[in-house]
Formats: C-alpha cells, structure tokens, sequence
C-alpha cells in the first residue's frame, strides 16, 4: 500500500523546470531514499511535499488524502514530520523543551491560557522517550543554541519523531557530518525501520546502500529510475547519468 | 511572594499618601498602572510572539472612545462601567481581528510598517468625528459608574484600576507558562518550524493579536476615565511608540516588563519634569543609555542579579 | 473639476511628492545598506527647516541661508552616525527604534529649548513670489515650480551618483547584499557616515525648501516621517528608483485625495459630514495604497533584495 502518491509533480522557477513531472511512491513501511546530483530538484520536491512550495501541476496523495492544496501544518496535522538539511531547532528553548513543544503539537488543542504546562507531566515523559531513542537522553536540560553539530541533528530527528508521524521525510541527516556521527545517525535510522515510513533524501551513497529498502534516482528535475539497492546498482543510465562514467 | 507584597503596598498607597497630604500620587499611580496594562498588553505581541507592532495604541484610543461616545450619547446608561468597559474590550478586540487578520500575513518591519498604516487610519478617523471634538477631542462630564463605588474619588477609582490591571498580570503570567505562551515563544523563535510541526502558526498569531488588542480596549477605557477626557492623540503613532519604548525599556518578554517600563517611564518623565521644563532631553538620555547598557531592560537586569 | 484646478493639483502633487523623495531617498537608502530602522529622520528635517530659517534671518538671503543650513544638517548628521547610530546596526530592529525614538525627544525638546515654542517663518524669497504661466491660462506659483526644479535636478544628481559612481556601486551592493559590501573594504564605515550625511542633507534640503509653504515647528519631523517610511515601504527597501516612483504616487494621491475628495463627497453627503470626512478620508487614502500594495506585492514595488 502506498503511504505517499506524487503523480506529475512540476514546479517551475522563471522558465526554469526545478521538478519537471515527478512520480513517486512511498510504501507503508519502507525506506525509501531519493538520490541526485546537485541542482537535480531534490530541495524543490521536498518543499513541495512539505507543502512550503506551491507545485504549478500535479498532484500528493498523502495517507489516502489528496494534499496537493494543504498548507505545510495541515500535512502535519495528516502525519508528516520533516527534519531539516540546515537546522532548524527553537535556539533558546532547552533541549527537552524543544521535544515537548513538538509533542504538544500532537497531543490536543493548545489554544489553552491557564493551565501551566510544567502541570502536564505527560508532554515532558514523552520527551524525554525520545530524547532516550535519539541519545540526547542525558542534555535535556541544556540550552538548543549550546549542542555539537552532530547533537543538533539528532535533536533535529527527535523534533521529527515527537510528532508521532506516519511518513518521515529527512533532509539529507548525515550532512555536515564526521564518520563516527554519521555512523550513529545510520543507526539509529536503522532502528526507525517497521515503526516509520521514511523518505530519504542523503548524499552519502555508503548510507543510502546501506539504509534504503528501494531508491529513486532524480535528475533534472524527473525520476529516472526507481528500484531495490540491487536494481539501481545494476542500472545503466543511473550509472551513466549520476554514478559517473569512472564507475561504469 | 514578592509580587504579593508589592500587591499590599500598593493596597496602602492611597491611605499613605493622604496621610502625607500628597492626594495627587493617588491618581499618578493609577495612571501607572493604566499604563503598564498597556505596555504588558503589547508585551503579550512583542516579547511572547516576536510580534513587532507600532499601532497598539490604535486599540487603546479606539477603548476610549467607547466610552466617551457612549458617555455622550446615552446620558445614564451608557455610564455604566459594566457595560462601557466591555464594549470597549469588544470593540477593540474586533478592530485587532481586523487589522491583525490582514498584517499578519507579512512579516518583519512590513508588520511594523501595516500595523502603523493601520493605526494612522484609525487616528484620522477619530480627527474627523467633529461630533466628538475632531481634533480637539472630547471631555467626560464624569467618570463611569460602578455599583457600590464612587470613582470620582480618586482612591476608588484606583482601586478598580489596581484590581483589573492585577487581574491582567496575572493573565499575561498564566498565559507564557501555559501551552498558549509556550507556543508564542516557539513562532517567536523559530516560524518555520512551528508551522512544519504542525500549528497553524497565523491562528495563534491572531488569537495573541486580538487578547492583546482587547486588554489595550480596557487600558484606554480606564485612560479615559483618568483624565476625563479622549483625545485622537491617544491613537497617535508616538503614542505607539511610548507603548514599545515602555516595553523594551521594563523587558522584553518579562512577565513584570510592562509594569517596570511604564512605572520607569513616567516616575522619570515625573521627577525630571520638576527640575527642568526640558525634561524630554532626560528621558531621551537614559533612554539612549538603557539600549546601549541594559538592552534587556529594567526586570531584566533585576532577573539577572538574583 | 475644471482642467486648470486638475494642472494646479497634479504640479502640487508633483511638488509634494519630489520632497517627500528627498527624505525617503536617504531613509531607504540607510534602511536598506545598514538595516537600521531610524525614527529620527524626521528631526533631521526640522532640524534642517530650522537652521534655514535662522540662518536666512541672519543672512538675509535664502539663497545664502539654504545651502549653509544643508551643510550644517549633513554634518550633525554624520556627527549623530559616528556617535550613536553606527553602534545600532548590529542591534535588532527594537533597539534600534527605541534608541532613535529617544533621539526624538532629544531633538524635539532641544529645538524648543533653542527656538521656543513659537513657530518660526521662512518667507519665500522676494524675486518667487509672484506667479509664473505654465501655460496659456495656467499661472502657478514660481516657488513652487523651484521646488519642483530642485526636486528634479537632485533626483537625477542621485540617479548618476548611484549609478555611475564607485561609492553608488558599493551603495547599491550593499543593499542586495550587505555581507558582499562588508567584505569589499575597510573603508565602508566611511561610506556609511557618508551616505547618512547625504542623507541628511537632503532631509534639510527638504526642510528648507517645504519651510516657506508649512509652519517651521517642533513636531513637522514626524508628521512627514511617517510618509516617508510609507514611501519607502511601497517603493521596496533599500531602491532609491522605488522611492522615487513612491514619493511621486504618495505626493499625487495625497494632494488629489485633499483637493477632490472632500468635493466629491459633498455631492453624496451633507456638507457638515462631508467636511469632516474628507480630510481624513484623504489621510487615509495614502495608507490604503500602502496597505494595498503589500497585499499585491509583500516586498513593495521594487523589491532590491532577491
């Protein structure tokens, strides 16, 4: 079954086609990863998922819903969560409270003046769950501005996951990395596997093998090829158009 | 306990200073207070939800007029603080879902520069209600009234004033803490990613923009009633702008930063003005000083020493 | 609406809005290279209307007395960037409009301290009295018609100067992208306090050339300003060629909804209403088209930054 549905997605910037007629299919369940040259549309079809981006034609089915009019926190609401390539965190708040605030998202209105929120023990548990799962378990108390690198991008999968989504969309999270990192985060997208769905879009091949359960691959603005690990390893005109010439 | 004790003092204020003969401090701190509900109003926009506005007093003299209209055009009935106070509230609550729901859609100094648009138009209108003075603007015959008080007297009325600008302390201390406050300072820092983590980010905004217009509605209202007397100036853009400059000046975003700024404001405009008729050069000054020495503001630096 | 009356009021409108170029042409330019938001700009003009009229009396020419008073504004002006201003850049925009709000209150009750309270007058020059014929039937001030002239030569001085310069290619830089111009050289605090003294000079400029047709007061600095910041709002932040064509379409709108709007009304209301309305209703109008502008393009009309 399939979770996520782009059909024909097209965006132009000037006369310039960033996404020209996107397919793509999300299953339950799976993995998948988008991978591209730079300039091949990746961050324009994010943006269009995401619902930041309006899309001049086509069309997102997301969880059955026809999506391609919903503003980006409607999608949220529908169960999308993002990160974010460059972080995207609330600098000043600390780091639980950053959690909390993405759970509170989730859990009933909050157009609620009076009651504190240190009162709703249940917001801060459930940060501190996730907190737990992404390893920041133990810098709860510290300001957002006052992490490592690596720690704003596993702060920036907890913001994701708090919100208890259906699909997860991650941009390029071992960006900026070292490899001690970089391994840390592959794991811990690892352990994601069965309870999300995950849309994949990373640079770091090795990752992606790694990781993916299929993989779309994306130039100039269409998919030019969608398959297992195997399949787009094996695929001629991905190695020609994207692999490089020295690998064929 | 702190802000109790000072709820106690400011309870003997009245007895204390007829004790000394000094009556005209009665009214002074009423108009503090009058103030400081203002300047904390805007704090709710500018400090909690990085809301930038330059119009807030555009609801503070739509408040005020009210009650002058209806003090005027219904002798009697439409005294009754019970009904003039809340249709001020109402009205300016109305005004700010107007206004809001349209200069909320940009950002930055564009939101600066719509809410004084906005607030321009508004003060034009009230220059050309010649039936209520136009420029001139228009005197009360009396102050509003209230079952069981006399708010002619001025300790009375102080003590109303004392009552509802406590009650919104306490509205503005609630609201950060609480889910509502919590999600103000996320937009406030991060926009974006409120909105991708699923809050409809405008509504908030909005819902902040109208509470914030309402308590301005009942600030202008008690002004009114103050000085008995309404007045276009009361929406004028530097009107505005001492509502921010008390703001920055108490401390953005801090719960008793309303209160310090406009208590700081006028206790210095106050006690300049008796050595010199040039006292604005003073105030200028230390208001020059405070942004390049304590640019979190009077409760700022009193947070940051305990 | 008799052609002649149409000619008058386009030339008036067109009189009006070259002024209101020259202060928003400094004010974007400042807005824009050094996103400071500066509140005092306004009081550069009074300061300038000021000076021209004392230095006219002392002079005893308007010819002498106008350019000296320039000089002088563009120094206090740089004096005031060197001392306060340049520290504000790297400060967010709420500093920046508390500090240059107190410079408000400092320059407005420093002129009453100098001048008093009275309003000076600046009487136009002998030789422009009279009136000239613009065309066959048309006769129109010859004041009026120097202003418009002094407009016109100082807009195309800048468009050379920005466009044909090496300090107007870093100015232009520096709006689009302020890092870029940062990086290009030490010498961009210089460029600064330069820009801001033109700035200033055309404030006084401004000052002195309005002063002979409106009342040279405390207060006249905030009244344009804020025209001027709608002027720059509508024409893009940081484009002079947006001030431009925004000072032109504020100054015609203003000086059309004065002149035909209180007369149209009185076709469709009664008199009284009518002449209470129109005048707002013009004042209105001129912050309705920023309102509609923002709604159309949220960057204003010349957007300089991508």
């Amino acid at each position: 079954m399939n979770l996520l549905e782009i059909r024909g997605m097209v965006k132009r910037f000037g006369g310039l086609a960033a996404t020209d007629g996107v397919d793509l299919d999300v299953r339950q369940g799976e993995i998948h990863a988008v991978i591209g040259p730079n300039g091949a549309g990746k961050t324009t079809l994010i943006g269009q998922v995401c619902g930041t981006l309006a899309p001049d034609a086509g069309r997102i089915l997301f969880a059955g819903v026809d999506a391609t009019r919903l503003a980006p926190h409607q999608r949220a609401e529908l169960g999308l969560a993002r990160s974010y390539q460059i972080t995207s965190l609330f600098p000043n708040f600390s780091v639980i409270d950053n959690v909390a605030l993405a759970v509170q998202a989730r859990s009933g209105s909050s157009f609620r003046f009076w009651q504190p929120v240190a009162d709703e023990r249940q917001l801060a548990d459930a940060a501190q769950d996730i907190l737990d799962r992404v390893g920041l378990g133990d810098l709860g108390q510290r300001t957002a501005a006052a992490l490592s690198h690596g720690e704003h991008r596993q702060l920036e999968m907890a913001l994701a996951l708090a919100t208890r989504p259906r699909l997860l969309l991650l941009d390029e999270p071992m960006a900026g990395m070292g490899g001690e990192e970089s391994a840390h985060m592959v794991k811990l997208i690892e352990d994601l596997r069965g309870d999300y769905s995950v849309l994949l879009v990373e640079h770091d091949m090795d990752a992606v093998f790694r990781l993916a359960d299929r993989i779309s691959v994306l130039v100039a603005g269409r998919i030019i090829a969608t398959g297992s690990v195997a399949e787009i390893r094996a695929d001629a005109e991905v190695r020609l158009a994207y692999l490089g010439e020295d690998e064929a | 306990m702190a802000p109790l004790t000072a709820f106690v003092l400011a309870m003997a204020l009245p007895a204390v200073a007829s004790a000394f003969g000094q009556d005209f401090y009665v009214g002074f701190a009423s108009r503090i207070l009058i103030m400081a509900m203002l300047a904390t109003s805007l704090n709710l926009l500018v400090g909690l939800g990085g809301m930038v506005s330059l119009g807030h007093a555009a609801f503070f003299g739509a408040g005020a007029y009210v009650v002058g209209i209806l003090a005027t055009e219904w002798r009697g009935v439409g005294n009754y603080a019970l009904l003039a106070w809340p249709l001020a509230m109402a009205l300016s609550a109305a005004l700010a879902l107007i206004i809001g729901a349209i200069s909320l859609r940009t950002r930055g100094v564009y939101f600066i520069m719509i809410t004084l648009a906005f607030a321009q138009m508004l003060f034009y209108v009230a220059l050309s209600l010649k039936a209520y003075g136009g420029d001139d603007g228009m005197s009360l015959s009396q102050r509003s009234s209230l079952p069981g008080l006399d708010l002619a007297i001025d300790s009375h009325f102080y003590y109303v004033v004392l009552a509802l600008s406590a009650a919104v302390f306490m509205l503005y201390q609630r609201l950060c803490a609480a889910r509502f406050g919590r999600v103000l300072l996320g937009i406030k820092d991060n926009e974006a990613r409120m909105e991708s983590l699923g809050y409809p980010v405008y509504r908030y905004k909005l819902a902040a923009f109208v509470i914030a217009g309402a308590v301005a509605g009942l600030a202008g209202a008690l002004m009114a009633n103050q000085n008995s007397y309404v007045s276009p100036n009361m929406m004028h853009w530097e009107q505005s702008g001492v509502a921010l400059v008390m703001v920055i000046l108490g401390g953005l975003g801090n719960i008793w930063g309303g209160l310090a700024g406009a208590a700081a404001f006028l206790i210095i405009e106050e006690a300049l003005s008796a050595f010199t008729k040039h006292w604005a050069i003073g105030v200028g000054a230390i208001l020059l000083a405070v942004v390049f020495f304590a640019p979190r503001g009077i409760a700022g630096l009193w947070t940051a020493k305990r | 609406m008799s052609g002649v009356l149409l000619i008058e009021q386009c030339l008036n409108g067109i009189q009006f809005g070259l002024m209101l170029f020259l202060l928003a042409a400094g004010l974007t330019l400042v807005f824009g290279i050094m996103d400071l938001i500066n509140l005092a700009h306004g009081s550069l003009y009074m300061i300038g209307a000021y000076l021209a009229a004392t230095l006219t009396q002392a002079t005893g020419s308007f010819l002498l007395g106008l350019p000296l008073a320039v000089i002088a504004t563009a120094v206090i002006g740089m004096v005031l960037e060197v001392s306060v201003l340049r520290h504000l850049y790297r400060r967010d925009h709420l500093s920046q409009m508390l500090a240059t709000f107190a410079l408000i209150m400092i320059a407005n009750e420093a002129t009453r301290a100098i001048w008093g309270v009275q309003s000076l007058t600046l009487n136009v020059p002998e030789a422009l009295s009279g009136s000239v014929a613009v065309l066959p039937g048309v006769t129109y001030p010859a004041y009026r018609l120097l202003i418009i002239a002094v407009g016109v030569l100082v807009a195309m001085l800048l468009y050379v100067l920005v466009t044909r310069t090496r300090m107007g290619m870093l100015v232009r830089a520096g709006a689009s992208n302020r890092e870029m111009a940062t990086a290009m050289g030490t010498d961009i605090r210089r460029l600064f306090t330069l820009v801001f003294g033109i700035g200033a000079a055309l404030c006084a400029l401004a000052g002195a050339m309005l002063g002979p047709l409106l009342a040279v007061q405390v207060g006249m600095g905030e009244n344009i300003l804020i025209l001027a910041f709608v002027v720059v709002v509508i024409g893009g932040i940081g484009s002079i060629r947006g001030a431009f064509v925004g000072a032109l379409l504020v100054g015609v709108v203003d000086t059309f909804g004065r002149a035909f709007i209180p007369s149209t009304l009185r076709a469709f209301a009664p008199p009284s209403v009518a002449d209470a309305a129109g005048p707002s209703l013009a004042a209105i109008s001129i912050y309705l088209l920023m309102v509609m502008v923002l709604f159309w393009k949220p960057q204003g009309l010349f957007p300089s930054r991508g």
